[in-house]
């Protein structure tokens, strides 16, 4: 008792961190660390969730590389990723537009915000109706200048870029709740000291507002991000990955494989998991590094 | 997502509720009869048992129809109820393959269900042993706007040509022929397989579902060339990938489409949404190939017994109650479909009149339905398959070819 006090006491700038750390990590490993190797393993099985599992070791992803549906969603998911962006600058711009003060101002943002409080379902109903090709505005306003109605969701050529304009309305919001949280914190003194500079306009924006909006910037790009590349209630919702599966994402023909009506592919869903996993392994070493650079350079 | 996870959250509380309560006498049932007419035909009939046999009290739990499909999985493993309702055929494969149905022969012998649904006895029999007791099949067919019929001068279409015509005259006057919302894709398997069935007849089809013939095989493109005029002639309406089967009921009120091949439940949203009797009709779905016995579609639902049921002994009672003639009855005439049972009487709806009579002059077969008959894989691959040809017919060909490509895969 006394020897292990002194050990203690000795090490003490050693092992409280890691005492400290002990719930988080222990959290970490039962539901996050676990749970991926529990889904990396499963998808060497072929296994139905039900019955006994049979190992066929890289089947599942000799299988995956064949199949024409993965490559689509595979694409979809690139889409997703690209256009999904643009809801960090449109986001920012909302936020510059915003950033002043007039009599009730806080009420038009709470309004420009409202789209991010709201469920992702909702939002996905919403936009439904509102492509809806027998009623829904979009239709009525293309009819209303002459143009002919087009059915988004149910035409291949249109319906991933449907659901991201649906995606990018709440995203957008969140984007701009988190610029306009960073531009409280720009120092109005460099701005002064700019336009005493003559600096105007785009060049204010770039030169002096952006860079000190840079880890509003970071935080709102890794969050696009992953919203982009778990983009699955909307799908589900909207078009629930039709029509004939040409708005799938990854998400959403993971679910579908293994947990759907007619999915019982528990084995070829992991392995679609474990791709995806991959894939935001590049984003999320990417972040991870930054961080440690910042920590580092401070 | 969302909705999903707290649907789960609630059966699992729900389950935890269940573990605590049962007890021998106390039976429990899951079923997913939420909609308003199965909810009440199973309140009756729990009523109804529980009256006759006092000393069992029921313990019901009514799910959601869409999660239902997902959390019978959880709930056969985890923490299953005495009964649960579910399908016939391959429906119930992964579950009985599974081991978690228990067998019910012992309840079809003493309760004489052998003679009395022998007509279902086939799709519950798996591996010749029977795993559940059905309770209530509907037909298939076209329902039909009879007002617009008429007023074109339309006669009810028996062949192929008439039908072809019945579409031409129907287009010619600004009215779609026929209405379905493929969104959700099984409605597509529907035509499917009326187009197959009538095409190359009831044997090919369940050989076609059991993955003995190739999809790439001339007698399938047969059908789908029939399909395919359909298709080109403008019989479906516009944009019905984005609709769901309640969704495109609203063109058929509405008189901008005149017909809908669907199962007789279509009928009570159908009235409910305002069309009387007098401008709702019903007919077979029409022949063509002369020399192919029609076929039916009529898909079963049951009640199975979990493997890992605690009180199987009131279970049994229950199913050997629900194979009963009056039982039967009672349910279908709740439910708005027919009875199993032989010796039930059919409600006297001209619907359910016109279907039974035309179920049991049928001479080439009873499917139940595309994805009870083929293998889940299968059968999405399948309607996806369905919903894409009917949008680009062009695309057949290469269709064909993933839809060979996944049969290989799937009966090994």
């Amino acid at each position: 008792m006394i020897n292990m006090n002194s050990y203690f006491k000795k090490n003490k700038l050693k092992i409280a961190p890691w005492l400290f750390m002990a719930p988080g990590l222990l959290m970490f490993i039962t539901y996050v660390i676990w749970p991926i190797a529990g889904s990396i393993n499963i998808s060497f099985y072929d296994w139905d969730g039900l019955g006994e599992k049979t190992w066929i070791g890289m089947g599942n992803y000799v299988e995956l590389f064949d199949d024409e549906a993965f490559y689509k969603s595979l694409k979809n998911n690139f889409i997703w990723l690209i256009l999904y962006m643009l809801a960090v600058p449109i986001g920012l711009f909302m936020a510059l537009f915003l950033n002043q003060s007039v009599r009730g101002i806080r009420i038009y943002k709470s309004m420009f915000f409202f789209p991010f409080v709201i469920s992702q379902v909702v939002v996905g109903l919403v936009f439904s109706w509102f492509y809806d090709p027998n009623f829904g505005l979009l239709n009525i306003v293309i009819e209303f200048f002459g143009g002919t109605g087009i059915a988004i969701l149910a035409d291949e050529r249109y319906v991933t870029y449907g659901i991201i304009a649906a995606g990018l309305w709440p995203q957008t919001a969140y984007c701009m709740i988190l610029y306009l949280t960073g531009l409280n914190a720009v120092d109005s003194e460099q701005i002064e000291a700019g336009r005493l500079d003559n600096a105007k306009g785009w060049k204010m924006l770039w030169y002096i507002i952006l860079p000190q909006l840079k880890p509003a910037t970071f935080i709102a790009i890794v969050v696009t991000v992953i919203g982009a590349l778990r983009s699955f209630d909307m799908v589900s919702i909207m078009t629930a990955g039709g029509p004939w599966g040409s708005s799938r994402v990854l998400a959403y023909y993971m679910y579908e494989k293994s947990f759907s009506e007619y999915g019982f592919r528990m084995g070829y869903g992991a392995a679609i998991a474990v791709i995806l996993f991959l894939i935001m392994m590049v984003y999320i070493t990417f972040f991870l590094l930054k961080m440690y650079r910042d920590e580092k350079a401070n | 997502m969302n909705f999903k996870f707290k649907t789960s959250v609630a059966s699992a509380v729900t389950f935890a509720l269940m573990a605590s309560t049962a007890f021998a006498g106390t039976l429990v049932i899951n079923t997913d009869t939420s909609d308003p007419a199965p909810k009440a035909a199973f309140e009756q009939l729990i009523k109804d048992f529980e009256a006759e046999n006092s000393d069992i009290t029921v313990k019901w739990n009514l799910f959601d129809h869409e999660g239902y499909k997902t959390s019978i999985r959880n709930f056969l493993t985890a923490d299953a109820p005495d009964l649960a309702n579910w399908y016939a055929g391959n429906r119930m494969l992964p579950y009985v393959n599974a081991g978690l149905f228990e067998p019910v022969d012992d309840v079809w012998a003493s309760a004489g269900l052998n003679d009395t649904l022998a007509s279902a006895s086939a799709s519950m029999t798996i591996d010749g042993k029977k795993w559940g007791v059905p309770y209530t099949y509907y037909n298939w067919g076209v329902y039909y706007r009879k007002d617009i019929f008429e007023n074109l001068g339309i006669g009810i279409p028996k062949t192929w040509d008439d039908f072809k015509a019945a579409g031409a005259t129907l287009n010619a006057n600004g009215v779609k022929p026929i209405t379905i919302g493929s969104k959700y894709l099984w409605t597509a398997g529907g035509v499917f397989d009326y187009m197959n069935l009538r095409t190359n007849g009831y044997d090919f089809h369940m050989a076609l579902t059991k993955g003995e013939v190739s999809w790439t095989d001339d007698r399938v493109k047969a059908t789908f060339a029939n399909w395919k005029e359909l298709v080109d002639a403008g019989f479906f309406i516009d944009n019905h990938a984005a609709l769901s089967w309640q969704e495109a009921l609203a063109p058929m009120v509405q008189g901008d489409a005149a017909m809908y091949v669907m199962g007789n439940f279509a009928v009570a949203p159908l009235r409910e949404a305002g069309l009387s009797d007098d401008q709702l009709g019903f007919f077979q779905f029409p022949q063509i190939n002369p020399n192919i016995d029609m076929a039916e579609e009529a898909p079963t639902d049951t009640i199975h017994i979990p493997a890992n049921a605690k009180n199987k002994v009131d279970a049994k009672k229950f199913l050997a109650f629900l194979g009963r003639a009056d039982v039967q009855t009672k349910i279908n005439a709740t439910l708005g479909q027919l009875p199993i049972n032989k010796n039930s009487s059919v409600s006297d709806d001209k619907f359910l009149q016109a279907g039974m009579s035309m179920l049991s002059s049928t001479t080439g077969g009873i499917a139940q339905f595309f994805d009870r008959d083929a293998p889940a894989e299968m059968a999405q691959a399948g309607m996806e398959g369905f919903q894409e040809f009917m949008v680009k017919p062009e695309r057949l060909e290469a269709i064909l070819k993933r839809l060979e490509k996944v049969r290989t895969r799937v009966y090994k």
